[in-house]
């Protein structure tokens, strides 16, 4: 954990309300695990007051990114970040997937919702350093929510589309699709994230199939440290049901762990 | 070389920096990212004697300059703590304060009791203004014969100093400061945070589960600062400063309103290294305005 009050940008990327900020913070980089997020100040004063949590979307040498969408002011203040500005961030924060041996040689399905698919881009090219095949699925309303389609199409991963709407890929559910291919093929994990109903719905589905499966949640932080236990959300841990803090305790639990709005 | 300490009589700390409870988990979170011996003290979390398990979320609400939370003290307690935290704190160089809470004036007794049967604290924080552990944000520290009746069966059983921690939720805060001096309390801190409310405005429903939570930042700092100087008018005792501090500017702004020492809170969350950055920011300002000892603006405010 380091706080970097120089990581200085290198490059921005936009489509309609999405953004990919790339900076420079070795120390966090080295560090750095798929599904782990940074704390970022997005304005020097106090308003807003707190660091936003975005999660590392990739992470190559000294360089991170991030991918967000831009849904409150503090999300609108980091987008519009210019390359050479600094940023001052905390990372690496929090509990990210677990890569286990025995995905060598196996299809892993990583299932992301419109910004969900943030950490899904790291987790991939660190499946691919163990040799598991990572499987996409990227979904969104609309075309314009698929903003990481052409750096997706640019790796040569298998990548499974949908749209609400139909405008690309399969038109419904992400949801529907995973269940579709859960039918032909067997892959060892899910890890998956985006809007709540996407992954409960995932969780479920898993749960059918008897696949293990991994989701990144997401809250309004105080710290992202673990110290002020404002994050919190009702986990079952070792047969008993308790607050866990989202930002230390997680932001990665297994399915069986969360308890979802509907429970 | 200025001196920084200060002097509260029952303790000296290095300097007048304290982190403060409830930002600062059980310490040893902020070790990675500095050294926990520049401080001049740290307080816990708060401790009841069980395990807590906290207020239902959404626990944060930002607000302009500001941020209302409800956590409702979930914490390990104060078992779990002596055995797993405090031996790893006691071997710091800094005054280890630990946050007392309960459900009522006997569980009070309790967790000073028990702590003070363990080595490695400094002092004990009472912790009677919290405004989200009881129904419609009520504590203790909103009635001074509340406040007498707590720290005086406190005293009873730790011979810890006593360091009482004051809500700005009252109409005159300095009756509740003279009721713990008059209890015995060694010193006071002040402010606890501020009962507010936020409001989701399309559902019309609160922001927090909890539905009030207690405001801190730097939106309480001018009510702070006002409430220090008044209570240090007051009592002989100490006074410990807090509530929005972000800066050495603030940090000695509350010294100069009466203040021997303060306490950093939320802003460990928005700058994690606020208070070693503090720290450095008001050697620099002693350094360059000539003094020798910093405690010689503690109460300078000219009026």
């Amino acid at each position: 954990m380091f706080q970097d009050k120089n990581a200085r940008i290198t490059e921005t990327q936009n489509w309609g309300s999405y953004f990919l900020l790339r900076m420079s913070a070795p120390q966090i980089a080295r560090e750095a695990r798929p599904g782990q997020f940074l704390m970022i100040r997005v304005s020097s004063g106090f308003n807003p007051l707190l660091r936003r949590p975005l999660s590392i979307h990739n992470c190559t040498g000294s360089n991170l990114e991030v991918f967000f969408q831009v849904t409150g002011e503090g999300t609108r203040l980091l987008s519009q970040k210019m390359a050479g500005e600094e940023l001052d961030i905390l990372g690496p924060c929090g509990h990210g997937f677990s890569l286990k041996p025995e995905f060598k040689g196996r299809e892993i399905f990583c299932v992301g919702g419109g910004r969900g698919l943030a950490p899904l881009y790291f987790l991939a090219r660190e499946l691919q350093m163990v040799e598991a095949t990572p499987v996409i699925f990227y979904g969104g309303q609309t075309l314009s929510d698929l903003a990481l389609k052409n750096r997706l199409e640019a790796t040569g991963w298998e990548i499974n589309f949908s749209t609400d709407d139909g405008s690309y890929g399969f038109k419904g559910l992400i949801t529907q699709l995973v269940e579709q291919q859960l039918r032909k093929r067997k892959p060892a994990f899910l890890f998956g994230c985006g809007p709540e109903a996407m992954m409960a719905c995932l969780a479920e589905i898993c749960q059918l199939s008897n696949l293990p499966a991994e989701f990144s949640l997401e809250s309004i932080m105080g710290c992202g440290l673990g110290v002020c236990w404002g994050c919190v959300r009702k986990i079952k841990k070792g047969g008993e049901i308790k607050y866990l803090r989202i930002c230390q305790d997680g932001p990665v639990f297994a399915a069986e762990e969360i308890l979802w709005s509907g429970d | 070389m200025v001196d920084l300490s200060s002097d509260l009589g029952f303790l000296r700390l290095k300097n007048p920096v304290i982190a403060a409870s409830g930002t600062f988990g059980y310490g040893l979170e902020f070790e990675p990212l500095y050294d926990l011996n520049l401080l001049g003290g740290l307080v816990v979390k708060g401790l009841y004697f069980k395990p807590r398990e906290g207020n239902p979320p959404p626990r944060l609400a930002e607000t302009p300059c500001g941020l209302i939370n409800s956590i409702g003290l979930q914490g390990i307690g104060v078992e779990a703590f002596c055995q797993e935290v405090l031996p790893k704190l006691a071997l710091l160089q800094t005054a280890i304060i630990a946050n007392v809470c309960g459900e009522e004036e006997e569980e009070y007794a309790r967790v000073a009791e028990y702590l003070s049967r363990h080595q490695g604290l400094a002092a004990l924080e009472l912790n009677i203004s919290c405004p989200n552990v009881r129904a419609g944000g009520k504590c203790p520290a909103q009635d001074p014969e509340a406040t007498y009746r707590t720290v005086k069966r406190v005293k009873q059983v730790s011979p810890l100093p006593l360091i009482t921690k004051l809500s700005p939720n009252v109409t005159d805060i300095t009756a509740v400061a003279l009721a713990a001096e008059e209890a015995g309390s060694e010193a006071v801190s002040l402010v606890n945070t501020f009962l507010a409310l936020a409001i989701d405005l399309e559902s019309r429903k609160p922001k927090l589960g909890n539905v009030l939570g207690g405001l801190s930042g730097p939106a309480i700092k001018p009510l702070a600062l006002r409430m220090v100087f008044e209570v240090a008018r007051k009592v002989k005792i100490p006074v410990i400063g807090l509530g929005g501090i972000f800066s050495s500017e603030d940090a000695l702004e509350f010294m100069v309103a009466g203040a021997s020492a303060v306490e950093v809170g939320t802003a460990n969350f928005v700058n994690p290294s606020a208070c070693p950055e503090i720290i450095k920011g008001m050697e620099d300002w002693a350094e360059s305005h000539g003094l020798n000892r910093l405690s010689e603006i503690v109460g300078s405010l000219k009026v």
